[in-house]
């Protein structure tokens, strides 16, 4: 355990207050049971998604810094994102405002207008839930609270691909063995493994879900999550541990979506990564929200002991 | 999605999923040449992207292998596209495990994952042909409107 990261600010973005709040409750309960402090930004907005970083991505730059001077004014200097969307934003701001005038301009002018401090960049800095557990806890710290191991069970750890995406605005990554890889990320693999899971070889842990296809091309994100499912039941996994909401989302929505549609049914279990984690600590399924999920995983877990 | 670029990736797809299928003792009977003809499906696939977009597909090689230097073709002024890159990666990487020891007892299997890794290529450019004028959908995709938007038009 580093002492870092023990009180963090939480930005838990739109998709954890909807289809996600079991990452959101997760997350939350795991922090407890950890003794890390997390307090939510107050009166946060929306990080810009992909729907106002498409229209302007200067306009979503200045959403994303909204939230980071939120962090700043409440005198956090660490922000934690548990959503790959949320964090590859926060991520973005801060590359952009360190490094393109106009996106300065655009954020000091809207920030003004709006009537709260200009963010600068610098002055706070974005982590993933991944980093906040890896960092706060650490693999040693997370094997002494073990109530109920993991043991037994198989996981893929699936990343997703904006976790590591693009490379140039994560400048910690690829800093050695105990950096996190932008070609083979391990955090959740090491997290999960410190908790007695046996993580399985997953050659598509960064490979694109489909999740922008979901609506306008449904077929094609059935058939990206399908070949997801089925590569990692021949890599022999029994659980998909996800730290996306809408990558997790998606995986659920399109095992259903794949066995109607297709008639291809897969048995592979989908989970946060902050619920099996929270099982291996003692909490409850429910704690931990798995009654939240969209796919049914509670006897699959009963079955294992885990979750009681 | 144009006609023939359809039939192409099809037919990638439709050998790709009869490897996938293939007993053990069909996939180690010549394993060193499957794994190479996976890495070439990959390329095809590439090939299919980079001359839907009117390049020319290179025939060169980054870090050894003629399927890296198509994925950085492709990528070149379109960061989304490296949303393959890490596939591309794990495909060579599963060709390299059966190639360097192709009576390994994990061969079959080595395979058999290659090929799924090079069917979620194939998916992936599928799904980004589909998209009428080769637009935009990945995640981490740029600005459509990058040029359009002013500063004006925001404040």
């Amino acid at each position: 355990m580093s002492g870092k990261y023990q009180k963090v600010a939480y930005y838990p973005g739109c998709a954890l207050e909807g289809t996600g709040h079991a990452y959101n409750r997760s997350t939350k309960e795991l922090g407890k049971a950890l003794g890390l402090e997390i307090t939510e930004l107050d009166n946060w907005n929306c990080c810009g998604a992909m729907e106002v970083k498409n229209v302007d991505p200067k306009l979503q730059t200045y959403l994303s810094a909204r939230n980071l001077s939120i962090a700043q004014d409440m005198g956090f200097d660490t922000v934690m994102a548990p959503c790959n969307g949320c964090y590859h934003n926060l991520k973005k701001a801060e590359y952009d405002l360190a490094n393109d005038t106009g996106s300065r301009e655009v954020n000091s002018r809207l920030s003004a207008k709006a009537g709260h401090n200009t963010y600068e960049a610098g002055k706070v800095t974005t982590i993933h839930a991944l980093d906040w557990i890896k960092d706060a806890i650490g693999e040693e710290g997370l094997r002494a609270r073990v109530k109920n191991s993991l043991k037994g069970l198989k996981v893929a750890n699936y990343y997703g691909c904006m976790y590591t995406r693009p490379r140039h605005i994560f400048p910690e990554k690829d800093k050695g063995p105990s950096s996190e890889s932008t070609l083979k990320p391990h955090f959740m693999d090491d997290l999960l493994a410190a908790a007695g899971a046996e993580n399985v070889e997953y050659p598509l842990k960064t490979a694109c879900c489909g999740g922008a296809h979901t609506l306008s091309d449904s077929d094609t994100s059935t058939k990206l999550v399908l070949n997801l499912l089925t590569t990692a039941e021949a890599c022999g996994a029994d659980v998909i541990a996800t730290e996306c909401p809408t990558c997790h989302t998606g995986l659920e929505m399109h095992q259903m979506r794949a066995e109607k549609v297709f008639g291809r049914k897969t048995t592979v279990k989908i989970l946060y990564f902050t619920q099996l984690l929270g099982m291996a600590l003692g909490l409850s399924a429910r704690k931990v929200g798995v009654h939240e999920n969209l796919s049914e995983s509670a006897a699959f877990l009963r079955a294992r002991g885990l979750g009681r | 999605m144009s006609g023939m670029r359809s039939t192409q990736l099809d037919d990638v797809a439709a050998r790709l999923d009869a490897i996938i299928a293939s007993p053990d003792a069909t996939l180690t009977a010549d394993a060193a040449a499957l794994a190479d003809e996976l890495l070439a499906l990959g390329a095809t696939i590439l090939e299919v992207w980079l001359s839907a977009r009117g390049a020319t597909p290179t025939t060169r090689s980054f870090e050894g292998f003629r399927l890296l230097a198509l994925q950085r073709q492709g990528a070149r002024g379109d960061a989304s596209f490296n949303a393959c890159r890490e596939t591309c990666r794990e495909l060579v990487y599963h060709r390299n495990l059966v190639s360097l020891d192709p009576g390994h007892a994990e061969t079959a299997r080595r395979l058999r994952l290659g090929a799924m890794v090079a069917r979620h290529l194939a998916l992936f450019i599928g799904g980004k042909l589909e998209v009428a004028g080769l637009g935009e959908f990945c995640c981490s995709s740029r600005s459509l409107r990058q040029g359009e938007a002013t500063p004006a038009q925001i404040a």
